[in-house]
């Protein structure tokens, strides 16, 4: 491990986390709240890092939609290309995944170049 | 997101200066272009919503020159500034860098103010009032005095109290307190800016170790800074 994650003030720090693991020669996926409406457990801004060996930090909700995130942001390091997602109970892939907390969200995801 | 933007970003950081990142989100053909804000080269319309975004230190999406762009803040951490390298501020640091404060611990005090005692965090051994005064706190910084010695809190209280830190808080007994406030009066500072010190420091949940303290303290810092309502302390 290295020292940034090992050091508790980095916890928050996900973009210096992604950085890293990029610097590493991993491929990096860096996914990011946007907008919220309702009730949702984080806040625009917050953010979650996947690598292509599929290494995670840090979060974009309480839980209930970081494993569709994470398959996002698998395509869009194949692809190269960024993806705006949208979460919510209007939305049947929401549904799917479940955003229990009744909340809506989109989410940005992007690859690190 | 290019090596470019993501060094300007790091060099903004490091430097601790406010930025924001904006983000292309939609059109989806157009999704993905980037530029760090206040540049006088992008378009007004967005650098006064970035302004904004800072001054508010709330990320959101825009709608601004035919585009939607995600703004995201990245303001310098607040500062939690501990005056007294003591036991207290052995927890109180780590914790409150966990919580994403820059941590600077000040103690003349070699023998508390060692290294050793704060692995990773800022350690200066100059008096509290020349720190503060270089420190310059502003209305991100909150300052914590721990020391029990007037000679060395009292001068930081002073310095604090003629600083918009949004919190001020003093270690010390209800009647120490009131002692201080005494002293502090005949300094000059007059009622309300005595108010502004929370004495006894930190919120009531029985603390009876030195990190529970910390937690207490800590969570009065994180509700005063995010305007929670804190139920009135029982009377001594």
């Amino acid at each position: 491990m290295s020292d940034l994650e090992n050091n508790p003030a980095q916890i928050e720090d996900i973009l210096a986390l992604a950085a890293r693991w990029r610097d590493e020669g991993e491929e990096v996926a860096l996914a990011t709240v946007t907008e919220t409406w309702g009730s949702s457990p984080r806040p625009a801004g917050s953010q979650l890092a996947v690598t292509g060996s599929g290494r995670m930090a840090g979060s974009v909700s309480g839980g209930c939609i970081e494993g569709a995130v994470a398959d996002a942001a698998a395509e869009t390091i194949r692809s190269g290309r960024p993806q705006l997602l949208d979460f919510g109970i209007s939305n049947e892939r929401a549904w799917e995944v479940g955003l229990a907390c009744g909340g809506k969200m989109k989410v940005f995801v992007e690859k690190l170049a | 997101m290019t090596p470019e933007i993501l060094n300007s970003l790091a060099r903004a950081r490091a430097q601790h200066r406010p930025v924001v990142l904006a983000t292309r989100i939609a059109p989806a053909d157009a999704a993905g272009a980037q530029c760090l804000l206040p540049d006088p080269a992008a378009p007004a319309e967005l650098n006064s919503a970035a302004d904004a975004a800072l001054a508010a230190d709330s990320s959101r999406t825009v709608r601004a020159a035919g585009a939607e762009w995600f703004l995201h803040v990245h303001n310098p951490s607040p500062r939690l500034i501990l005056v007294g390298a003591v036991h207290i501020a052995q927890a109180l640091a780590p914790i409150g860098a966990m919580l994403g404060f820059s941590v600077i611990v000040i103690d003349p005090r070699r023998s508390f103010a060692s290294p050793e005692r704060f692995p990773g965090i800022a350690v200066r051994t100059d008096w509290p009032d020349e720190a503060l005064d270089e420190l310059r706190p502003d209305t991100r910084s909150a300052i914590v005095t721990l020391t029990h010695d007037p000679k060395l809190d009292d001068p930081a209280l002073d310095r604090a109290l003629k600083s918009p830190a949004f919190y001020i808080g003093a270690l010390g007994s209800r009647r120490t307190h009131q002692a201080r406030l005494a002293r502090l009066a005949a300094l000059g500072h007059a009622q309300p800016a005595l108010a502004r010190i929370h004495g006894p420091v930190g919120l009531s949940i029985e603390a009876v170790t030195a990190p529970e303290i910390a937690l207490a303290i800590l969570a009065e810092i994180v509700a005063v800074r995010r305007g929670a309502e804190i139920g009135a302390k029982a009377a001594a």
